[in-house]
C-alpha cells in the first residue's frame, strides 16, 4: 500500500506581462503528474531548475493548491485522506503527518527565535504536552539530529549556528511531530560540500528509525543516488521516467535521463569533459503545443514526437515507467 | 560565507543560561534578553548622537523626579512651590517714584500702569517713593528660574511639565507601536481586501493635518492629556507607522520560515504574533521614538493655544506668558518663555536623537565597518 498517491496533478501560473496585467497565457509548471510514494520509501524528484520540482513539493505539503488532480494520503487505519480538499477537522491531522525541510537553512528559521522555540514550535502549535514534556522531547530530538549536548544549543539564536547546524535544527523541527511524509526541498544544496554527506546520512538514518517517507527534491543525481530508493525524472512539468534508483542510473531509457547522466562530471581532470548530448536550455512551458515536451532538445526526435501529444508514462517492465514514443519494452 | 567547520567554540555567555530548569523559564528568557541588550548597547554606544540624546532624556527624567524629593524633604514648601496653587507671598520689590496717579484706567493707554496702580497705597502723593512688588520676578536664590505673573515658581512648573511630557510621549508611543505593528502586519499577511481597506484608511489618516484635527477635537470635548496621547498614537500608528511597518512585514512574509510555520500548522494569528511582529519590532521601536518627538511638540502647541485641559505643561507656561502679555518681551521677561521653549526643544530632540542612534541597530547597513 502506498503512503501518497498523486494523480493527474496540475498547477498553472498565469503569465501577465505589461501594464494592465492581462493574462496572456499559462506556465504549465506541473502538468499531469502521477506518482506514488510507499511507506518508508524515499522518492527522489530530479530535474533542472524550473522543471516544477519545488511546486510539486509545495503542493504535497499544502503550501500550493493544485488546479487539477488529486493527492491522497493513506492513513494508518486504512482510510484515505484527500489532501486537496481537506475538511477543517482533517487539517490538523494532515499537518501532523506531512512536514517539509527547506532548501536554505539561513532563511527557513526565524532569526529572532531560539533553537528551543524553533524546534518546539510544532509542539506548541498542536498543543502537545506542557512545557516540561516539550522540553524533554526537544532535548531528545536535538540529540537525535546530532546537536549534543542539547543544553549548549537549545538557547542559541540561528546566527550563532553554522549552516550545517541550522539544517540539523530544521530537520529536528520537521521530525518532532513524527510525520509520515517529509518533503525535502534540496536540503543540502546550500551547504558546504564537506558537511553534505553528514546531513544526508543523518536524514536517511532518521528515516529508517522513525519510518518516515521522503519526497527528496534535488538536481544532483549523486545525492539522489545516495538518498533515494526510487527516482522520478522531471522535465518541464512532466515526469519523464520513474524507476528503481540503481536500475535507472545503470540503464536510463528516456533520452533526457540519458542526457542528464552524461552531463555528470567525472572528478578526474585527465579525462575529457563529458559530451552532453542535448543542445539548448530548459525553457518555460507557456501554453505548450501538443507535442513531446522534450522534442526540441531531443537527439533522437522522430516525426511521431511532433505529430502526437506528449506521450503518457508507460510501464516498460520491471517497475520502470517511461514517457517516450521511442522506448519499447525490448530495451529493458 | 558557509561555515565548513561544524564545531564552534563555546560562547562565554551561554553557560550562565545552562543548567536552568524549566521552572525557571523566565530566567532563561531574562538572560537571553540581557545578552541581546548588551550586544545592542555596544552598537548604540558607538553613536555619539544617540548617546547625547540618552543623556538629555536622563537629565529630564531626574528633573521630573526632583519635585517629589523636594516636597518630601521639606526643601520646597507646597504653599509656595506648588506648580498650580503655589504663591510667592513675599516677592522681591523695586523702589519707584510716584509720577502720576491714574484715576480712570480706561483713559490710560498703558494698561499695565493701571494694574500697578491698584497695588499702590492711596495715601501716596506724587513725588513719594514706594516699593513695588515684582510679579513676575526674575530668578533669585529662592526661585531659581523666577516666578510667573501669578507668583508661581517657574522651576517647579518646569519639573512638573517634564512629567507631563514623559507621560504623554510614552503613552502616545506605546499606542502607536501597538496599532502600527498590528495593523501593518495584518495588512501584509492577509493582503487583498484587508490590505487595501486598511491602507486606504491609513492614507486618509496621513492626509488629515494632525494639529488642526486636534484643535477641532479640543474645541468639541474637554481634552485631557491622555486623550491627546491616544489620539496622537492612533493618528501616527494607523498612518505613517502602519504603512512603513507593512512594507517591512511584507519583506518578512515571503521568507521561507513563514512557509515553515504554515507547514507546521500555524494559524494566521500564530504567524502574525510569533513570527511577523518580532521581526518588525526593531523598526517599530524606532518609530516609537519619532512618535514621542511629535507628541511632545503637539502637546506644546495645543497647550499654548489653551485647548488642552491640563494643570501643568510647558506649552501652558508659554500660554500664560502670552495671555498676560509677556510673550513679545523675551529680553525683559526671558524666564517666562525661554526655559519652557528650550525644554520642549531639548526633550523632543533627545528622543529623535535616540531614534537616530537606534537606526544603526535596526539597519545593519548603516553600521560602521
Amino acid at each position: 500500500m502506498s503512503l501518497v498517491k498523486v494523480e493527474g496533478l496540475r498547477r498553472l501560473f498565469p503569465v501577465s506581462p505589461g501594464l494592465f496585467r492581462r493574462k496572456t497565457g499559462f506556465v504549465h509548471a506541473v502538468d499531469d503528474l502521477d506518482f506514488e510514494i510507499g511507506i518508508g520509501e524515499s522518492l527522489g524528484l530530479v530535474g533542472e531548475s524550473g522543471c516544477g520540482k519545488t511546486t510539486t513539493g509545495r503542493m504535497l505539503v499544502g503550501l500550493e493548491t493544485p488546479d487539477q488532480g488529486s493527492i491522497v494520503l493513506g492513513q494508518a487505519d486504512g482510510t484515505q485522506m484527500d489532501v486537496v480538499n481537506l475538511r477543517a477537522d482533517q487539517r490538523v491531522k494532515f499537518r501532523r503527518q506531512v512536514q517539509m525541510i527547506f532548501q536554505d537553512p539561513y532563511e527557513s528559521i526565524n532569526p529572532r527565535r531560539t533553537v528551543f522555540e524553533t524546534v518546539g514550535e510544532p509542539l506548541l502549535i498542536h498543543g502537545i504536552g506542557d512545557l516540561g514534556t516539550r522540553e524533554e522531547q526537544i532535548r531528545e530530538m536535538l540529540r537525535k539530529v546530532g546537536l549534543a549536548p542539547p543544553e549548549s544549543f537549545m538557547f542559541r539564536y540561528p546566527h550563532e549556528l553554522s549552516g550545517g547546524q541550522r539544517q540539523r535544527v530544521a530537520i529536528a523541527r520537521a521530525l518532532i511531530l513524527q510525520p509520515r511524509l517529509v518533503v525535502a526541498d534540496e536540503p543540502t544544496s546550500m551547504l558546504d560540500v564537506s558537511i553534505r554527506i553528514s546531513i544526508m546520512e543523518l536524514m536517511s538514518r532518521l528515516a529508517k528509525q522513525m519510518g518516515v517517507s521522503y519526497l527528496y527534491i534535488t538536481h544532483d543525481l549523486a545525492v539522489a543516488r545516495y538518498m533515494c530508493d526510487r527516482i522520478a525524472v522531471m522535465y518541464l512539468g512532466k515526469v519523464v521516467e520513474i524507476g528503481e534508483t540503481e536500475q535507472l542510473l545503470a540503464n536510463p531509457l528516456h533520452p533526457y535521463t540519458q542526457a542528464l547522466l552524461s552531463a555528470v562530471p567525472v572528478p578526474d581532470p585527465s579525462l575529457p569533459p563529458p559530451q552532453v548530448q542535448i543542445k539548448g536550455g530548459i525553457g518555460k512551458a507557456v501554453d505548450p503545443a501538443p507535442e513531446c515536451r522534450f522534442v526540441d532538445r531531443c537527439p533522437q526526435a522522430a516525426d511521431v514526437c511532433r505529430s502526437t501529444p506528449h506521450p503518457p508514462l508507460e510501464d516498460k517492465g520491471g517497475g520502470r515507467l517511461v514517457s517516450c514514443h521511442l522506448v519499447d519494452r525490448s530495451s529493458i | 560565507m558557509m561555515n565548513a567547520v561544524e564545531t564552534r567554540t563555546e560562547d562565554p555567555d551561554i553557560p550562565d543560561v545552562l543548567g536552568a530548569e524549566v521552572d525557571s523559564w523566565w530566567k532563561i528568557r531574562l538572560a537571553l534578553t540581557r545578552r541581546s541588550f548588551r550586544e545592542n548597547w555596544k552598537i548604540f554606544r558607538r553613536n555619539k548622537v544617540g548617546l547625547l540624546g540618552l543623556v538629555i532624556i536622563a537629565f529630564w527624567a531626574i528633573m521630573a523626579a526632583m519635585p517629589t524629593v523636594f516636597f518630601a524633604t521639606g526643601f520646597w514648601n507646597p504653599a509656595t512651590y506648588d506648580p498650580v496653587t503655589g504663591l510667592e507671598l513675599d516677592p522681591p520689590t523695586r523702589t519707584m517714584v510716584m509720577v502720576e496717579r491714574i484715576t480712570d484706567p480706561n483713559t490710560e493707554i498703558d494698561r499695565r500702569a493701571a494694574l500697578l496702580d491698584g497695588r499702590i497705597p492711596d495715601t501716596l502723593q506724587i513725588g513719594d517713593t514706594f516699593d513695588l512688588p515684582l510679579q513676575p520676578a526674575p530668578p533669585d536664590a529662592r526661585h531659581w528660574l523666577g516666578t510667573d505673573p501669578l507668583g508661581r515658581d517657574i522651576m517647579s512648573q518646569l519639573m512638573h511639565g517634564a512629567r507631563a511630557s514623559f507621560f504623554l510621549g510614552i503613552l502616545a508611543a506605546v499606542v502607536t507601536v501597538v496599532i502600527g505593528t498590528t495593523i501593518g502586519s495584518m495588512a501584509a499577511y492577509f493582503g487583498g481586501i484587508v490590505d487595501a481597506s486598511l491602507m486606504r484608511l491609513a492614507d486618509l489618516l496621513i492626509m488629515i493635518p494632525g494639529v488642526a484635527l486636534l484643535i477641532v477635537i479640543g474645541g468639541l470635548f474637554t481634552f485631557q492629556l491622555w486623550h491627546l496621547a491616544v489620539v496622537i498614537g492612533i493618528l501616527s500608528g494607523f498612518g505613517g507607522t502602519a504603512i512603513v511597518l507593512k512594507s517591512q512585514a511584507l519583506a518578512v512574509k515571503v521568507k521561507p520560515f513563514i512557509d515553515a510555520a504554515r507547514v507546521a500548522g500555524g494559524s494566521a494569528s500564530h504567524i502574525i504574533f510569533y513570527h511577523l511582529i518580532p521581526n518588525v519590532m526593531p523598526l517599530s521601536v524606532l518609530y516609537m521614538m519619532f512618535t514621542v518627538t511629535g507628541a511632545i511638540q503637539s502637546e506644546a502647541v495645543l497647550s499654548f493655544l489653551g485647548i488642552l485641559n491640563t494643570d501643568t505643561s510647558w506649552g501652558l507656561m508659554m500660554n500664560l506668558a502670552r495671555t498676560q502679555g509677556y510673550l513679545l518681551q523675551v529680553t525683559d521677561y526671558w524666564w517666562l518663555t525661554v526655559p519652557a521653549g528650550l525644554s520642549v526643544t531639548l526633550l523632543s530632540a533627545a528622543f529623535f536623537l535616540v531614534g537616530r542612534g537606534m537606526d544603526e541597530i535596526v539597519n545593519p547597513r548603516l553600521r560602521r565597518r
